[in-house]
């Protein structure tokens, strides 16, 4: 409506003289329910030439989905699988995957695109109302199943028979527990696995970068290391799980700014190793800065403090990075005192 | 004119308003944001510029000291080595503009031969690393897949899988490696800048450090193959599901808006 | 006799197989009530559908990505195309899943269709939920569709954690660990779940292929029948609609299934999938070579589940390290409260149309939708957990966050702190406020029209705006809801005269009843006597 279409009476000082005091009474309600609008015709209803555009609209869109999927097809059978284009601005893509994926997308959204095209412009849109009906029962119907019920409970005798009916809930209930049963060979018991790990007095510390046993004076101050325990390779078995537990990382402070008296006890000239499992739930935390010997965890941000005893200073982890205890051998090797003094990684029930 | 006040009160008004506010906003945004670093560049590049030690005191003295000592404001430079001020001068991380969580990469203010110098001077304090030479650092006929697994092991922590950068510990973060000079990835794992922890060749040898460049050559520069599409930044979830979100629920739900939307009337009302 | 048979012969062959079906199926049945069903029209009508066609290209790509899949975690040398993997170990669910990226042609298309289409699935699913939340669609009688829904979307978010981590890849096998470590949390029982789960301690050689099966059949097979009945319910209690004129609590208007809304509910499926295909060629998803083969001492940064497990993930990276040590046995409070907070939140959405339905005592059927501003309680509840939603996703990325806007991420972790308590308070109290102004807005344009933006200068000099009045079916939508008022307590003497004894959740229901319905929680709506006065000219000014 243009601004032309107001009408004069409609301005708000101009209301009182068109009225006057001569004020009808209005219908009842000026809220009430008038009803449906009145169907009002599309363009495509009274002119044919409209609908024949929109009929080819249509049929243009389901013609455009056949050449796509053509054209899947195509990009199918000739494109080697391996092949890397450059799309600007997405980047270097694989040319298959782009193809392939365009077409189908445009296959499948002609097809879309001219089924809902056609409903809105040919198809009738007089909107037609449906009753609804109410969803409970009619009492008369509540009342004969009721009746049924009691007829058939009275005839089972089920409330007559208690010593059937305690038995057989007795018989279900215990049933189940077979399947509980069943589940008891999913894995092992606990027992003290989570307090074991591969490291254990003798074992000397392998960088897992070279492969070859770390010696001190390898390890510079401000520098990061990341040690397994001798005897561990990448393709045993149980590698996975076992490093899992004894993943190591070390690093060298100056002796004087190592706070905690027993880190300084367990070190080498400043050489600490501490788990590089994260006390909170077990990623292996070592964003290391080693200016501040702050290890954060890259997936909750528990912050450790590694000058001060592997203590937690940030975060959702509830107890200190556990130390692993190292010496040097004859040898000149850095190598372990023994296993870790406390389970690594997250904290249990059992784990006190 | 009259039209546009006649409209003012049209239900879509609010929405087209601050529509409008939101490009403005962001427009100036942008207009101003590089702006002011320019500015800030050129300051930086007014620094007097003369050679080796003098380079030193007056770009560097006055937070690492007079002898390379250090102050409470920068850390001592004996021993830290050649490499060190090259990837600190070379990447423009020093000078330092503002004392900060962390000095950020920037446009350098020396050129090669005055770096050249600094490295020198430095260098000449104390015996450290020095800078690496080409056929150490390039990434020719290394093991990428060895270089893989040794970037996961060492370094994705802090720089995530191919090397879009993290986040640190209050305000720190570890850098994007993306298109970075070898030679300053080289640097940096030798030298190990700010919180970086450093990886020396005792630790990691010449070998490793030349196949994690390869491998970062590979995954992590402009030219990096990204077969399914767009990257979406290389940040994982975070952006995926920002994007199946924003691009994938709203073309539904504009599909569903025009399903559902009433067809034209042939009567104007 | 004979003439049937001829009729029978001269029927159109469709006709025959029709009445084969019939006679067998008794399809004509069927189809009497339902082909010419009317469904009303509107975009968010179509949320749903959305959710229902995701979870159909789910289910076909994810068969066809079960032809190629391996779920195994054997221990295999990669040796094939994708060089900075080649001579990597792998477990051969990884290596099957890089061969069905770099190998297996329009593969690496299937999955990043099943998997982009997985994250709209649930975004769709959220925002459907939504929907029904704030236009009261939940009332009787579709309480229960409402929970199956709801049971929809939870199972819907372990599905897709279970495929998720079913690649073997460092990202996901890095949820897997945290699950394990959550897991652990759990008093007494934690341990041996966690044994059980896995076959032994983390991450050993069982959990791909135990989630395989979790993940292509348990869950997708309990969501089928969840869905079947969630249709089946939509059918039969047919289509909620809003209100206008027509539009009564007794009928529903639209158009009939048969033809318009079988184009364009039909169409609308493969508008669906071309635009997720589309998607899928265009960005990137999951990019399991980039991320490498997983292993559990190796990390990244940014290390987060698909989206619809973020909330989880801020909460358990916002939580304090709380950790109680007692008689040998640890309580693990700092996983072990976010992974009981984790349902609780999620439930109290689900719980609350049979707390509201308990508040009104309204045991009426409602098929016409609530505008959410006439529901100013209701509307700022479902505002207020979206916003506790919302600032957890925002913690579970504070990492990115951190990176992305020059900002601290301890920094980030104590506005999440505070804000998972502040905001949804603030936010609650701001929606309602928003609601109370939306309704008086309303009133304003029952009483006075539209304000037409034109200013007419009077033949007296004074300037004044025109205002359009309303058609009588915007009137009638306007002013066509209820307003529920507030349960009293009743006479605490009975007709008998015998002192009552009211209970103490009788005074409650009392209680929030008036927070919800009580004074300052909605505006009168207009009465037909105030229109008229006012139109008439009387008392006016």
């Amino acid at each position: 409506m243009s601004s032309q279409d107001i009408p004069e009476e409609n301005l708000p000082s101009t209301q009182d003289e068109v009225h006057g005091g001569a004020v009808t009474t209005k219908v009842a309600d000026p809220f009430a329910d008038p009803g449906m609008p009145p169907h009002e015709h599309r363009i495509q209803d009274i002119d044919e030439r409209a609908a024949k555009r929109s009929e080819r609209a249509v049929a243009f869109l389901f013609l455009l989905s056949m050449l796509a999927t053509v054209g899947f097809i195509a990009s199918y059978v000739t494109l080697p699988v391996d092949k890397i284009i450059y799309v600007f601005p997405i980047g270097h893509i694989s040319a298959l995957n782009f193809s392939l994926g365009l077409t189908l997308g445009v296959a499948l959204f002609c097809i879309g695109a001219g089924a809902v095209h056609w409903a809105r412009t040919l198809m009738s849109d007089v909107e037609v109302a449906d009753e609804r009906h109410a969803i409970a029962a009619e009492p008369e119907v509540k009342a004969k199943v009721m009746a049924d019920f009691r007829e058939g409970a009275e005839e089972s005798a089920i409330g007559r028979r208690p010593l059937i009916r305690r038995t057989m809930f007795g018989a279900l209930a215990l049933l189940p527990l077979s399947g509980v049963v069943l589940l008891r060979d999913l894995g092992p018991l606990p027992g003290t696995k989570l307090r074991k790990t591969a490291w254990s007095e003798g074992k000397m510390l392998v960088n897992q970068n070279t492969l070859q046993p770390l010696r001190p004076e390898d390890i510079q101050v401000g520098s990061l290391t990341f040690a397994m325990p001798e005897g561990m390779k990448e393709e045993d078995h149980d590698f996975q799980k076992e490093i899992a537990k004894a993943a190591l990382m070390i690093v060298r402070l100056q002796p004087d700014n190592i706070k905690d008296k027993r880190e300084l006890d367990w070190s080498v000239d400043g050489i600490v190793a501490f788990s590089k499992i994260c006390t909170h739930v077990g990623c292996p935390i070592s964003l290391y800065e080693q200016q501040t010997h702050h290890v954060l965890c890259p997936c909750h941000q528990s912050t450790f403090d590694l000058s001060d005893g592997g203590r937690v200073i940030f975060g959702p982890a509830g107890h200190a990075l556990p130390q692993l205890r190292i010496k040097v051998n004859d040898k000149g090797y850095l190598e372990a005192m023994g296993d870790f003094a406390e389970p690594v990684g997250p904290a249990y029930w059992e784990r006190g | 004119m009259k039209k546009l006040s006649a409209r003012r009160r049209h239900p879509l008004a609010a929405v087209v308003v601050l529509l409008f506010a939101l490009a403005v906003t962001g427009g100036l945004y942008a207009a101003f944001a590089p702006a002011d670093t320019a500015k800030a560049d050129d300051t930086a590049q007014s620094l007097a510029i003369e050679e080796g030690k003098k380079l030193y005191s007056v770009g560097c003295a006055s937070c690492h000291g007079t002898g390379g000592q250090g102050t409470t404001d920068g850390p001592s430079l004996v021993g830290v080595g050649a490499a060190a001020v090259d990837f600190q001068v070379a990447t423009g991380r020093m000078p330092l503009q503002q004392q900060g969580a962390q000095a950020p990469r920037k446009k350098a203010i020396y050129d090669q031969a005055e770096i050249d110098q600094l490295a020198a001077y430095i260098a000449s304090l104390g015996a450290g690393p020095s800078v690496p030479s080409k056929e150490q650092y390039s990434p020719d006929g290394a093991d990428i897949a060895k270089g893989g697994e040794l970037f996961r092991t060492n370094c994705a922590q802090c720089h995530n899988f191919t090397g879009k950068g993290g986040a640190l510990s209050n305000g720190k973060y570890a850098p994007t490696l993306e298109d970075i000079d070898p030679k300053h990835i080289y640097e940096a794992m030798q030298t190990g800048p700010q919180n970086m922890p450093s990886f020396p060749d005792t630790t990691m040898s010449e070998k490793n450090k030349k196949d994690i460049i390869a491998y970062l050559d590979t995954v992590n520069s402009s030219k990096a193959e990204s077969p399914g599409g767009l990257e979406l930044g290389g940040l994982g979830p975070v952006s995926e599901g920002l994007f199946a979100w924003i691009f994938g629920l709203g073309a539904l739900i504009a599909a569903a808006i025009w399903v559902a939307c009433r067809t034209a009337k042939a009567k104007k009302s | 006799m004979s003439t049937t048979t001829d009729n029978r012969r001269k029927a159109p062959a469709g006709e025959r197989v029709a009445d084969w079906a019939d006679g067998r199926l008794g399809i004509y049945t069927l189809a009497k009530a339902n082909m010419r069903k009317i469904f009303p029209d509107h975009w968010s009508f179509m949320l749903g559908e959305v959710c229902l066609y995701s979870f159909i290209i789910i289910i076909l790509t994810g068969v066809y990505l079960t032809l190629f899949f391996h779920p195994s975690m054997n221990e295999v040398v990669y040796h094939g195309p994708y060089v900075p993997m080649q001579g990597m170990r792998m477990s051969e669910a990884f290596a099957s899943t890089l061969n069905i990226s770099f190998d297996v042609r329009g593969g690496l298309l299937i999955r990043q269709i099943h998997h982009w289409a997985a994250l709209i699935f649930l975004a769709a699913m959220f925002v459907h939920m939504m929907r029904v939340f704030f236009t009261g669609a939940f009332r009787k009688p579709r309480e229960v569709n409402w929970l199956f829904g709801f049971l929809l979307f939870v199972l819907g978010m372990f599905t897709g954690f279970t495929g998720y981590s079913l690649p073997d890849d460092l990202l996901s096998g890095t949820g897997v660990r945290f699950m394990e470590g959550a897991i652990l949390s759990v008093p007494i029982i934690g341990t041996y779940i966690s044994m059980f789960l896995f076959g032994g301690e983390f991450p050993g050689s069982d959990f791909v292929p135990r989630f395989f099966s979790i993940h292509v059949l348990l869950l997708p097979g309990i969501m089928l029948g969840l869905l079947v009945a969630h249709l089946i319910l939509v059918v039969y209690h047919k289509h909620t609609q809003y209100p206008g004129p027509g539009r009564t609590e007794k009928n529903v208007v639209g158009m009939p299934l048969m033809p318009v809304y079988m184009a364009k509910a039909g169409g609308f499926f493969f508008l669906v999938f071309g635009i997720i295909a589309a998607i899928a060629a265009i960005a990137s998803i999951n990019p399991i070579w980039a991320i490498g083969p997983y292993r559990p001492d190796q990390v990244s940064t940014g290390a987060q589940p698909d989206w619809y497990m973020g909330f989880a993930e801020g909460l358990i990276r916002v939580m304090p390290g709380w950790e109680i040590n007692l008689w040998g046995h640890t309580l693990v409070l700092g996983v072990f409260i976010p992974l009981v907070i984790f349902p609780l939140v999620l439930g109290a959405i689900a719980v609350y149309p049979f707390i509201e339905s308990w508040v009104t005592g309204d045991k009426r059927e409602h098929h016409l939708l609530d505008r959410p501003r006439n529901h100013p309680t209701r509307t700022a509840f479902g505002a207020a957990w979206i916003a506790a939603y919302f600032v957890m996703l925002v913690g579970g990325g504070n990492d990115l966050w951190a990176t992305h806007f020059h900002l601290s991420i301890n920094a980030i972790t104590w506005f999440v702190r505070i804000g998972f308590f502040v905001i949804p308070a603030l936010v609650f109290i701001a929606t309602r406020r928003m609601c109370m102004g939306l309704q008086r807005r309303d009133k304003d344009k029952v009483l006075h029209g539209r304000e037409s933006g034109i200013i007419k200068r009077l033949p007296h000099g004074e300037f004044v705006e025109v205002h359009e009045p309303l058609s009588q079916e915007e009137l009638h939508t306007l002013t066509s809801h209820e307003q529920p008022r507030p349960l009293e307590l009743g006479p605490e003497v009975d007709e008998n005269g015998v002192k009552r004894k009211i209970t103490g959740s009788e005074k409650l229901r009392v209680k929030l009843s008036k927070g919800f319905y009580g004074e300052g929680t909605q505006i009168a709506k207009p009465t037909a006597e105030e229109y008229q006065e006012i139109t008439s000219g009387h008392g006016h000014h």
